[in-house]
C-alpha cells in the first residue's frame, strides 16, 4: 500500500509540468464551485429572507381555490347531467365574519393577525396621476403582525391613528410622484371617490416591487374610499416559526374554506427559478471538474504507455494486478487531493474577495433588491462537496487507465521491448 | 529436500490470439536441478525466450505441467504464482529495467517490500550488501540514468537476487553489453553459482559464454534438439 504509493508520488514528482497541469484544473473546479454556490446560494437565501420579512407568511384571501359545483351535480354525482349557461354568481367580495376569524386566531400564540383591505387607486399629485395599491390596515395590529414598523423611515404607523386623513408611501413611489412629508395628495378610487391625503409617513422595505407601488392608510379611510363598508379582504399572519407555513396555511383553509397561501406557495416561481439557477451553476462546475479529469485521465494515460516496462518488471518481481491499479489509480488520486486543498483555499479567498465588492443599485437598474456587496453563503458543506466531486471525478478518471496498466501482461512488454 | 529447482512436463505453448495459431513450445520435458548453471542457445525465434517465460511463471502454458521447487504451478492460485515469483524466482532481461526515478537502492529494495519480510533498516543493509558483493559499493544513491550499461546490468542482477531466490532467469543478460561487461556478468553468475548454490538459467548467442556453463539446451522451432 505504502509503497505503491510512494512509486505513485515519485512518478508524480518527475512529471512536474503535466502535474502542475493537471492540479491546476482541479483547484479550478473546486475554487469556482465553492466560490458561485456560495455566491448562488447566498443570493438566494437573502431573497428569501427579503421576501419572507416583508410579505406576510401566511395569508387568507377573499378567494376560493375552487368554485363550487352546483348543487344539482352534488346530489347525483354519478349521472349524466348537463347543465348550460351556467355563470357564476356575482358575490361581493371580501372575507365573511372576518371578525369572527381574527378572534379566533387571536388566541392562539404562535401567530399575530391582521386585517386588511387591498384595492387600486390613482394617487394625484402636482400633475402626476400613479396607480398604485392602497391597503387599509389596522396599525395595533399591523405593528404586530408585519415589519411596517420597522421599516419607516420617515413618520411612524400612530401618525395614522392620529391624522386620520394620513397616507404612509413606500420610498420609491414618494419619489415617483416627487412628494415629501407633509403635502399633500389626491387620492381617486375606482368607484369615483377622491379624498384628499396627508403623506404622514415613508417606508423603505429594500424589495423594490413593493416599495414602488404600496401605500398604506387607515383601514377605515379605505372601507370608505373603496366603498365597501366593514369589509376586508385580506388576512395576514405572522408566524413565530416560519417553517410551519405550508401546514398552518393548510389548516386554515380546511377551517375557514378560503384560500390560505403559504410565502413557498406565494413565491414558488421564485423557488423554480432557483432550481434552474441551480442546474446552469452545477453543470457548469461538473463541466469544469470533467475537463479536469479529461486531463488527469490523459496524463495517467500517457503514463501506463510511459511506464509499460516498468509495470512488466514490477509484474515479473511479482507485483499483483492490484499493486499496478493502486500505483496509477493514487497517482489521479493525489492529483485530485492536492488540487482540493488548493482548492479550497482559492476558493475561501474568493468568497471573501467577493463579500467586498460593492454593488450600486441605487442608481436607475432595476434591481429587485437593494443590497450592498455579495451575500456569500458559508458552509463547511460546500468544501465538503468540492472536495468529494474532484476526487472523485479524478478517481475514476484515474481508473480507466489505472485498469488498464494492471492488466498489461509482462510477456507482451518484454518481447515488445526485445 | 527437493533437489529439483526447475521441472516442465510436456507443456506446449500456442499463441491463439493470432490469426494463424503460432507454436512457441511444443511439447518440451525436461527437469533442472538446483545450483545447475544451464545456457539455453537457439537461433530467433526458436522459442528460447518463450521457454523461460513459462519456466519463470511469466506465461501460462497451453498444455502441459510447470514445477517449481516441486510445487506444481498449474493448479496454484494468481496469488501462489505471485508469492512464488517475489521469493523464488529472480528475473534479467536484456534491457535492465530499473525505474529511472529511483535510485539503485530503492529498486533494489523494491522487491524486498513488496515482499514485506524484512524490516526497512534490514533492506537497506542487505541491499547495501549486494551492491557491495557486486562491486557497486558507491552506486546506491545514484540514478539508475547515472550508470553505465555493464554497471546497470549489474544493479539489475542484484534486484534479482534481492530476496534471495533460488533461481535466476536472464533472457540475454549480456545481450547490450561489450565483451568486457558480458564477462563481468558472467562472472557474477558464476560466483552466484558457485559459492551460493543459486540455479541459473540464461538465454545467450554467445558460444564461448554458453561453453562456460554447466549444460546447454539448445531450442529449434520449439523443441529441443540437443541437451
Amino acid at each position: 500500500m505504502w509503497m505503491n504509493l510512494s512509486i505513485a508520488l515519485e512518478y508524480i514528482r518527475n512529471r512536474k509540468r503535466q502535474s502542475v497541469f493537471s492540479v491546476l484544473g482541479v483547484v479550478m473546479g473546486v475554487a469556482f464551485f465553492i466560490a458561485i454556490a456560495s455566491m448562488m446560494q447566498g443570493m438566494h437565501s437573502y431573497f428569501i429572507e427579503k421576501l419572507v420579512d416583508v410579505a406576510p407568511h401566511v395569508k387568507i384571501m377573499d378567494e376560493f381555490r375552487e368554485s363550487e359545483t352546483q348543487p344539482i351535480y352534488r346530489k347525483y354525482s354519478d349521472s349524466i347531467i348537463e347543465l348550460r349557461g351556467v355563470k357564476p354568481k356575482e358575490e361581493i367580495r371580501g372575507i365573511r365574519s372576518a371578525d369572527k376569524i381574527i378572534i379566533d386566531l387571536e388566541k392562539r400564540k404562535d401567530l399575530s393577525v391582521a386585517p386588511a383591505l387591498l384595492g387600486e387607486a390613482f394617487l394625484r399629485y402636482g400633475g402626476k396621476d400613479i396607480g398604485a395599491s392602497i391597503i387599509g390596515i389596522n396599525p395595533e395590529k399591523e405593528r404586530f403582525a408585519s415589519n411596517l414598523e420597522r421599516d419607516m423611515v420617515k413618520g411612524n404607523l400612530n401618525s395614522l391613528l392620529t391624522n386620520s386623513s394620513g397616507i404612509i408611501l413606500g420610498k420609491s413611489l414618494a419619489k415617483k410622484l416627487s412628494i415629501k412629508m407633509g403635502n399633500k395628495l389626491s387620492v381617486i378610487s375606482p368607484a369615483g371617490i377622491i379624498k384628499k391625503m396627508k403623506v404622514v409617513g415613508i417606508f423603505d422595505t429594500g424589495v423594490t416591487e413593493m416599495d414602488s407601488v404600496t401605500s398604506f392608510i387607515l383601514l377605515k379611510k379605505a372601507q370608505i374610499l373603496q366603498e365597501k363598508q366593514n369589509v376586508i379582504n385580506r388576512i395576514n399572519i405572522r408566524l413565530k416559526n416560519i417553517n410551519q407555513a405550508t401546514e398552518i396555511a393548510l389548516e386554515m383553509e380546511g377551517r375557514y374554506k378560503y384560500k390560505s397561501e403559504s410565502w413557498q406557495e406565494t413565491f414558488a416561481n421564485i423557488f423554480e427559478m432557483f432550481i434552474i439557477e441551480n442546474a446552469i451553476m452545477y453543470s457548469t462546475v461538473a463541466a469544469i471538474l470533467m475537463v479536469a479529469g479529461f486531463g488527469i485521465y490523459n496524463i495517467i494515460s500517457t503514463s501506463v504507455n510511459e511506464k509499460s516496462k516498468d509495470i512488466a518488471i514490477l509484474k515479473s518481481m511479482g507485483f499483483c494486478e492490484k499493486d499496478i491499479r493502486l500505483i496509477f489509480l493514487f497517482q489521479g488520486i493525489v492529483i485530485g487531493v492536492v488540487g482540493t486543498i488548493i482548492g479550497w483555499i482559492i476558493g475561501a479567498v474568493i468568497i471573501e474577495l467577493l463579500t467586498l465588492v460593492k454593488l450600486d443599485t441605487s442608481g436607475e437598474v432595476d434591481m429587485p433588491f437593494q443590497i450592498e456587496g455579495f451575500p456569500m453563503y458559508r458552509s463547511i458543506s460546500l468544501y465538503i462537496w468540492g472536495g468529494f466531486l474532484a476526487i472523485m471525478s479524478s478517481a475514476i478518471s484515474a481508473y480507466i487507465p489505472a485498469r488498464k496498466a494492471a492488466s498489461l501482461k509482462p510477456v507482451d512488454i518484454i518481447r515488445g521491448a526485445a | 529436500m527437493n533437489n529439483e529447482a526447475v521441472s516442465l512436463k510436456n507443456v506446449t505453448r500456442v499463441l491463439s490470439e493470432e490469426e494463424v495459431p503460432v507454436t512457441l513450445v511444443k511439447d518440451i520435458s525436461c527437469t533442472i536441478k538446483k545450483g545447475e548453471f544451464v545456457a539455453i542457445t537457439g537461433p530467433s525465434g526458436s522459442g528460447k525466450s518463450s521457454l523461460i517465460y513459462l519456466m519463470g511463471l511469466l506465461d501460462f502454458p497451453t498444455e502441459g505441467e510447470v514445477f517449481i521447487d516441486g510445487v506444481n504451478t498449474t493448479i496454484a492460485s494468481k496469488y501462489e504464482w505471485e508469492q512464488i515469483r517475489l521469493e523464488k524466482i529472480g528475473f534479467v532481461f536484456q534491457f535492465h529495467f530499473l525505474l529511472q526515478e529511483f535510485t539503485v537502492l530503492e529498486n533494489i529494495i523494491l522487491p524486498m517490500r513488496k515482499l514485506g519480510k524484512l524490516r526497512p533498516s534490514q533492506m537497506i543493509k542487505r541491499a547495501e550488501e549486494l551492491l557491495d558483493h557486486f562491486g557497486l559499493k558507491n552506486a546506491g544513491y545514484k540514478k539508475p540514468n547515472q550508470l553505465s550499461g555493464g554497471e546497470r546490468q549489474r544493479v539489475a542482477i542484484a534486484r534479482a537476487m534481492a530476496n534471495d531466490p533460488i533461481i535466476i532467469f536472464a533472457d540475454e543478460p549480456s545481450g547490450n553489453l561489450d565483451t568486457k561487461n558480458a564477462d563481468i556478468v558472467f562472472k557474477l553468475f558464476e560466483k552466484l553459482v558457485n559459492e551460493e548454490n543459486k540455479t541459473i538459467i540464461t538465454i545467450t548467442h554467445d558460444r564461448s559464454l554458453a561453453a562456460r556453463t554447466h549444460r546447454q539446451i539448445n531450442i529449434v522451432d520449439g523443441v529441443i534438439v540437443s541437451d
